[in-house]
């Protein structure tokens, strides 16, 4: 996608009216600039977070020795030897900053339950869910883009069907889809193997599954900006040059309506880290669905919290680079 | 800008993008001819099955004299026939009656959320514009942080600290819902504040609550209103999930993502307990959305 509007982007600047079409050789300080104010608020959101977590677990500590002590019929000696292999006992500010080392350096602390390191278990179940992701979000863009350019039109009737369609699709809850998608495609067709797999093959159904909503919102979007620009008097300029159709749609309408689109992108990789956890509930697939789950129901708050911060670090890290894109792609949001 | 005030936009982006106007040169065409009678249609089967849902949740007992919890093991796993409308489940139980019962803990916990979501916004939206601008900036900043962390993985920190069941599931979709409320509040709050007639009840000796109260709420009601009813549907989709990976209410409640849950590991001999449940679901959130977006349209 970066391909395509990079290339197109010296034959636009003339045409959609938009200043900052200069060189490229001075952007380079307002886009240092940019990077180093999203970074740094950024970075004050995540010790934020950090900071919050920290609370919270103070509150729970109580909590935390019951929950390790549920199981067993141990006594105070017990008790006392994990409030000092935790050091529970440690002054506040002392704990907070160990904290705040620890964490900076990775290190979550041990899970209760699974009793290893909280980093480890999630750098193990951590792949799978990535390319989950990964292929969902790859599957996003090349279907949003495919659909909106072709139901871009101006006949009501046809985009009044597109839209309806859409409605339909983000109606549906993705679990529910993965189980249609599960009983009819692996369990009465067989095209797909079942619950658990690890194949490439096993993938498909998870992807479609968690995308259908994603694909759908964002075709809308764009759809509405392309049909929008299509109104512009910068596609007359090019219609009248004598450019074709699809070279009209993908090369000026489509740029236009990549902005919203890319704006969008932030809020679906937000939604997508949740909703796969819960499509690989569906499918029964390894990866963080199960570390995560297990570890809520059993108040595992290392793991619960590690994962936790590693999601807001990957949420927060994507919503500054959608910030970089957008300024890539509008050269209006370059002031 | 700030990852929150990053999100604000992307709503504000989309509420742009929404409206059906053919903005551009041909202005005259909004909203006129066939369009517009579809969506009466719409708007007319959306309220239906909304005012539908309202009497299954209210009284169930009125819809199925079966107890959706009597489980009988003769009858396990039975297609949908006379007897049994939408089939049993692996534990014998009629699915009709479990997903008319269903409706009810399906359904409030959404709404409760949404609900919770909004008071809450509401009240920080306003003391966040009231206040002086230090404590506006720690509750925004503060709202920056609670929005910094993917809602599902903020619903699943509150539900490891407070433990799972329907109640700390639904305090967990609030306080993910409830930044985008404050934000929207503080927002119009702001807004509202600067016209003549909130000068004008200041000018004639109200207090601050009372021209709160009495001017700027009322006044910054609609775009609030507007975002409950756009967001309940994904609310409903959340609490539904929630129940599905077993976070939400207790088994033998009949729930409907607890029922899906429960169908899964008898998908090879039976889809109707995966279809029927997930089937109700869906058309509520249609439903729900149908209706938001109208409403949304209303008060813009």
């Amino acid at each position: 996608m970066a391909d395509l509007l990079t290339s197109t982007a010296p034959r636009d600047e003339g045409l959609d009216g938009t200043p900052g079409g200069g060189g490229r050789r001075r952007l380079g300080a307002p886009l240092a600039r940019l990077v180093l104010t999203r970074v740094l608020a950024s970075v004050a959101v995540l010790w934020g977070a950090v900071t919050a977590t920290f609370f919270l677990l103070e509150l729970m500590h109580g909590n935390t020795v019951d929950v390790l002590l549920a199981q067993s019929q141990a006594g105070p000696e017990v008790r006392a030897e994990i409030i000092s292999r935790y050091h529970l006992d440690d002054p506040l500010p002392v704990r907070y900053f160990a904290y705040l080392g620890r964490v900076l350096r990775g290190d979550f602390g041990e899970s209760y339950m699974l009793r290893k390191p909280v980093w480890q278990a999630i750098t193990e179940q951590l792949p799978d869910t990535l390319v989950l992701v990964a292929t969902t979000v790859l599957t996003t863009v090349v279907a949003s883009v495919l659909f909106a350019a072709l139901s871009a039109t101006r006949r009501r009737s046809l985009r009044s069907v597109v839209a309806a369609v859409e409605s339909l699709v983000v109606a549906v809850p993705p679990f529910w889809l993965g189980l249609v998608l599960l009983t009819v495609f692996s369990f009465w067709l067989h095209w797909f193997p079942a619950i658990g797999s690890s194949a490439p093959a096993g993938l498909v159904l998870p992807t479609i599954a968690l995308a259908a909503g994603p694909v759908a919102v964002t075709t809308r979007v764009l759809r509405e900006g392309m049909v929008r620009a299509l109104d512009e008097p910068f596609v007359m300029t090019a219609r009248t040059r004598g450019i074709s159709e699809p070279a009209v749609r993908l090369r000026h309408t489509l740029r236009h309506a990549l902005l919203p689109a890319t704006a969008l992108l932030g809020w679906i990789s937000g939604s997508l880290i949740g909703g796969a956890i819960i499509i690989e509930t569906v499918f029964s697939r390894r990866g963080m669905g199960r570390l995560v789950l297990s570890a809520v129901q059993n108040r595992d708050m290392p793991v619960v919290i590690g994962i936790v911060l590693v999601a807001a670090t990957t949420f927060v890290i994507i919503t500054v680079l959608v910030d970089i894109l957008t300024w890539f792609i509008d050269p209006r949001t370059r002031t | 800008m700030t990852v929150a005030q990053r999100s604000t936009r992307v709503s504000t982006t989309l509420d742009a993008e929404r409206p059906e106007t053919g903005v551009g040169l041909i202005p005259g065409r909004v909203g006129a001819g066939r369009p517009r009678r579809r969506s009466v249609v719409g708007l007319g089967l959306g309220l239906a099955v909304l005012a539908l849902l309202a009497c299954v949740t209210a009284a169930p007992g009125l819809f199925t004299g079966v107890d959706p919890n009597a489980v009988d093991l003769r009858q396990t796993l039975r297609a949908p026939s006379g007897d049994h409308w939408f089939g049993t489940d692996q534990n014998g139980r009629d699915l009709y009656a479990r997903i008319v019962y269903g409706a009810r803990p399906s359904l409030l916990i959404g709404v409760g959320a949404s609900l919770l979501a909004l008071v809450g916004g509401v009240v920080v939206g306003v003391l966040a514009a009231q206040s002086n601008s230090v404590v506006d900036q720690v509750i925004s900043r503060l709202l920056d942080i609670v929005m910094s962390v993917p809602g599902l993985l903020l619903v699943f920190l509150i539900v490891a600290v407070l433990g799972t069941g329907s109640t700390n599931a639904a305090v967990g979709l609030a306080v993910v819902g409830l930044p985008g409320f404050a934000r929207v509040t503080r927002a119009e709050v702001i807004r509202v504040r600067s016209c003549d007639y909130v000068e004008a009840a200041h000018g004639l000796g109200w207090s601050k609550v009372q021209v709160v109260v009495r001017h700027v709420v009322p006044n910054t009601v609609g775009p609030i209103v507007a975002l409950a009813t756009v967001g309940l549907g994904s609310m409903i989709v959340a609490s539904s999930s929630l129940s599905f990976v077993g976070l939400g209410p207790r088994p033998p409640t009949a729930e409907w993502g607890a029922m899906l849950a429960g169908s899964r590991n008898y998908l090879e001999v039976a889809w109707w307990p995966a279809v029927f449940p997930g089937l109700a679901l869906t058309v509520a959130v249609l439903a729900v959305t149908v209706v938001g977006e109208r409403i949304q349209g209303l008060t813009r």
